[in-house]
């Protein structure tokens, strides 16, 4: 995988996991380009896309698309698995996500990323080991944290 | 100095900003906070303002003060600052900034933190962002984190250890002895790290594939344990035990598989399993089946599972869902080269894929028909491939209408067929074709002469519906003009004739010139056209003089230009104007590229003879053959040496040589005198074969010339007949050979032919020559070449 986007109808950003190095021109050029193309797309159309030498798979959940460019050997009905598994870990977490979660926790959107993804590979395969993970690191972060004034509403 | 806001505050008034304007103030403040909190020392809400930050970066507002944050969070001991610093990293820092650099220390210093997770931190920031200089520095952590240590930590120095192959390939070999041994773990999260490492070494270095080679086995052992085993609901999707770990071994055993008999025999009972057995209901089972066909049809595998694997795709040509059929599409471009017949199959339903509404289906459903037309399918198909055009997106058009274009060319069955698809195409598409596409139009439709008069009804009803089409209104003009007295004489064959009168015709072709839809090439096209109208017609001439004398003064030039002297064709050359406009001879493809063919020398024989060359010397067989070589002459077209067409042979090279019609005899290379007697000296054997035995003589006559003899005999029991030499000599040197004595050898060496060659070597080359015997014997002609180096008597 290239880059994973998460975008909302109003083409407003949510979350960029950028697996490629790119300037924050080029970074703003793929960004607008994506929203363009995926947006443009009518309502029961295939969820792949071909733009420039990337195969592009996306999927809508409720107000947000979820974009991510593959490779040339990449497997596109996979990466339609690793959307919806990655939409499921963020459901886990949140418990019914929705947009207004991944706005308000998009450290946490990433972090869970972080646990699902890696070099634009799949790092863990169970759902419940990233839950696991998820939790013990948010332990803690919570234990080393005590010591300041404001808790802040997690 | 305002008082920051707890992040989700700060959210929450960006997002209650009614205009951009407002958006961006609320920003600049707490940016400003922000900046101001980072001057300050430690405190407890640092990891919150950076956190802040990187939401007001994601909204695309520049956020690189925050770098250095950054890097002081990273080394903070806090897991909480770490956690958000390493973030911040990710996302502010890359490869290119000088900043990352100065994470390389504390990048090492976590990875060997006692906590995991901050580990787990250090190895996912390596992995995302790392330099080529920070991934050579810290790959030996790498190796070491990923012998020993926890599952967790194993699977995510995997993934890293990828990330530093791809970006410093040598040390691909470090991490090979490792990733071999971590396919022994249980842990799935730890072998699906391992696949893709394994992978990674394989694609980038051929000696590494062959090594992992022998974990064949092993990879099968392992996904037959997927496939097989029971429900465990840490890794199910829907029935398939953990697919995205069956998908990598499968890639990965195409890669091992890919040259190799040994490997593929090993994987292809696993495949067909696996082909057969994977439920195919919902999109992870289609996907782990997709990657299967895909290995299938990649390696050495049997026939029975390739058409095991190429009907799988064609059921999911037949799948409701679109993300199934495209998929199908594009693997099926990819073997209808090497598979085409089982593709052929298919086709009905590919073409079916054509009336699909998706863009992305119908585009793969293009591609893919224009690939499997054929000879024998070429009607039905392109009365497909004509509907789709009539109907398809338009950033398709140009793409079908040339895929068109080519399909006619190749396989067209008949010219008037290939003349009509051109013609609808043009008609529907006409905006879209290539700029080629007129002058291929016009040379086709010159070269189906017995179809002028159909082409050019036809043209002219088009050009009564629409005159938009650009390419269509210059390909009809040009007809018109052309073969408009076919169009008035009112009889065709093949179709429908016109009634038309001469008024008619050139009412169609001034509204062409005088429409404002008309390029100027077409203005330029149609003014031609009624230009030749001018012999063609007979009552209307005086029109054709008013339209011309008013162009005259057009604006345009080239229409001026045009107008003028088409004027002056009328008034000052009128004697002229029925040669310069008679009908066009038949234009050939490529005449300017050929220097040696017989395309060159039909335009020579069109050219006005003009002056012959005075005193011109024998010509050389050197510059006929613009390839002038000695194998040329011998091993090309015989033309050159045959004394009838040895006018057009020495032309070819020299397209306004003009000897080639004057007097033969300059060039007479093989005949015009009477031959002399042989003269004596030893004679040499040079050839003996067959019962045919050639001798030669050589006589110098002068510093530089020679005469060459060549005696043939026959010793068979039966005669040869018409037997004739030819000789070909290095590029300076001239030859002249003189009329054989006869050619008919009769049996027994009862009589024997002899040939005078007279050789001129002014540059005292190395002398060689090569010889060329025909002859009929036994009723059966037979040819053979002989070649000369040395010549005694020089």
């Amino acid at each position: 995988m290239r880059f994973l986007l998460l975008f909302s109808r109003q083409g407003k950003m949510r979350l960029q996991k950028w697996f490629m190095p790119l300037t924050e021109r080029e970074k703003k050029k793929v960004m607008r380009d994506m929203m363009m193309l995926v947006l443009a797309r009518p309502p029961r159309s295939s969820n792949f896309l071909q733009w420039r030498d990337l195969k592009i798979v996306y999927k809508r959940y409720a107000s947000l698309y979820f974009c991510a460019a593959l490779e040339e050997h990449d497997n596109e009905l996979l990466a339609l698995e690793v959307l919806h598994r990655y939409v499921e870990l963020l459901d886990k977490y949140f418990g019914n996500v929705c947009e207004l979660d991944i706005i308000f926790n998009f450290e946490k959107a990433y972090f869970i990323l972080d646990e699902f993804l890696m070099g634009g590979e799949v790092l863990e395969t169970s759902k419940i080991a990233v839950g696991v993970s998820m939790e013990e690191a948010d332990t803690l972060q919570e234990q080393t944290m005590e010591e300041y004034m404001s808790k802040p509403a997690y | 100095m305002s008082p920051s806001i707890p992040l989700q505050e700060m959210i929450r008034a960006i997002r209650s900003a009614r205009t951009q304007c407002e958006e961006r103030g609320v920003i600049q403040r707490e940016c400003a906070a922000i900046r101001a909190q980072f001057r300050q020392a430690d405190n407890g809400a640092r990891s919150h303002n950076l956190a802040k930050l990187l939401y007001v970066h994601m909204l695309g507002y520049p956020a690189h003060f925050g770098q250095m944050e950054c890097v002081r969070m990273i080394a903070s001991p806090r897991y909480s600052e770490k956690r958000v610093g390493y973030l911040g990293a990710m996302m502010l820092l890359d490869e290119k900034q000088d900043a990352s650099l100065l994470i390389t220390n504390s990048i090492k210093n976590d990875l060997s933190h006692s906590n995991q997770y901050v580990q787990s931190l250090a190895l996912c920031t390596l992995a995302c962002m790392g330099s080529a200089e920070m991934c050579r520095d810290l790959a030996p952590e790498i190796d070491r984190l990923l012998r020993a240590s926890n599952s967790y930590i194993k699977k995510k120095a995997a993934l890293c250890a990828v990330h530093i192959v791809r970006k410093v390939h040598e040390l691909g070999e470090l991490f090979a002895p490792a990733a071999r041994s971590l396919l022994t773990e249980k842990n799935h999260g730890v072998l699906h790290g391992a696949v893709v490492l394994i992978t990674e070494l394989c694609e980038r270095n051929p000696e590494a594939l062959e090594r992992f080679r022998k974990t064949v086995p092993d990879l099968v052992q392992i996904m037959k344990g997927l496939v097989i085993s029971g429900y465990s609901p840490e890794h199910d999707v829907a029935g398939i035990s953990d697919p995205f770990l069956q998908v990598r071994i499968l890639r990965l055993l195409r890669i091992l598989g890919r040259h190799s008999e040994t490997a593929s025999d090993a994987m292809n009972d696993l495949l067909a399993q696996v082909a057969t057995n994977t439920d195919s209901t919902k999109t992870v089972g289609n996907a782990v089946l997709y990657e299967t066909v895909l290995t299938v049809l990649d390696i050495k595998s049997e026939s029975g599972l390739r058409v095991l694997a190429v009907n799988i795709l064609g059921r999911f040509l037949l799948n409701n869902d679109r993300n199934i059929r495209y998929i199908a599409m594009m693997s099926l471009q990819k073997i209808v080269g090497t598979d085409h017949n089982a593709v052929q199959r298919h086709r009905g339903t590919i073409v079916d894929c054509l009336k699909d509404h998706d863009a992305s289906v119908k585009r793969r459903a293009l591609e893919l028909s224009l690939a499997l037309v054929s000879a024998s399918n070429i009607r039905s198909m392109m009365k497909e491939l004509l509907l789709f055009l009539s109907s398809c997106p338009p950033e398709l058009r140009a793409q079908t209408a040339s895929g068109i274009f080519n399909a006619a060319e190749r396989y067209a069955p008949s010219q008037r067929w290939h003349i009509d698809t051109i013609l609808h195409v043009l008609t529907t598409a006409g905006g879209d074709v290539r700029d080629e596409t007129v002058p291929n139009l016009i040379q086709l439709i010159t070269n189906t002469s017995e179809l002028h008069c159909y082409t050019v009804h036809k043209l002219y009803r088009a050009l009564l519906t629409d005159i938009s089409q650009q390419p269509l209104v210059q390909v009809a003009c040009w007809c018109i003009g052309e073969y408009g007295d076919l169009l008035l004489k009112g009889e065709c064959q093949e179709t429908e004739p016109a009634q038309v009168t001469e008024d008619d015709v050139l009412d169609s072709l001034e509204t062409v010139l005088q429409s404002h839809m008309s390029a100027p090439a077409t203005r330029g096209f149609a003014l031609t056209a009624t230009m030749k109208l001018s012999t063609r017609i007979t009552d209307n001439v005086d029109r054709i003089r008013s339209i011309v004398s008013i162009y005259g003064s057009c604006i345009d030039v080239e229409l001026q230009q045009r107008a003028v002297e088409y004027n002056a064709l009328f008034k000052k050359y009128d004697h002229m104007r029925a040669a310069v406009l008679e009908r066009m001879p038949v234009i050939e493809k490529n005449s300017l590229g050929q220097t040696n063919g017989e395309s060159a020398v039909e335009a020579i024989k069109a050219v006005q003879p003009a002056t012959v060359k005075q005193g011109e010397p024998p010509l050389p067989l050197q510059p006929a053959n613009q390839v002038c070589d000695l194998l040329d002459l011998l091993g090309g077209s015989e033309e050159p040496l045959q004394p009838s067409s040895v006018q057009s042979g020495t032309a070819s090279g020299l397209p306004i040589n003009n000897s080639s019609t004057a007097g033969g005899d300059l060039l007479d290379l093989l005949g015009g005198f009477e031959p002399t007697p042989a003269a004596p000296a030893p004679a040499v054997t040079v050839y003996e074969k067959d019962g045919v035995n050639l001798t030669l003589l050589c006589e110098k006559h002068s510093d530089s010339g020679l005469t060459v003899t060549l005696t043939a005999s026959n010793s068979n029991d039966s005669d040869i007949s018409s037997f004739t030499l030819q000789a070909a000599v290095p590029k300076s040197v001239q030859l002249h050979m003189k009329a054989p004595s006869g050619d008919f050898l009769p049996a027994r060496g009862a009589a024997k032919v002899t040939q005078m060659v007279v050789l001129n070597n002014p540059n005292k080359v190395n002398l060689k020559m090569r010889v060329r015997i025909s002859y009929t014997s036994q009723g059966s002609a037979c040819q053979d070449t002989v070649q000369i180096d040395s010549f005694p008597g020089l």
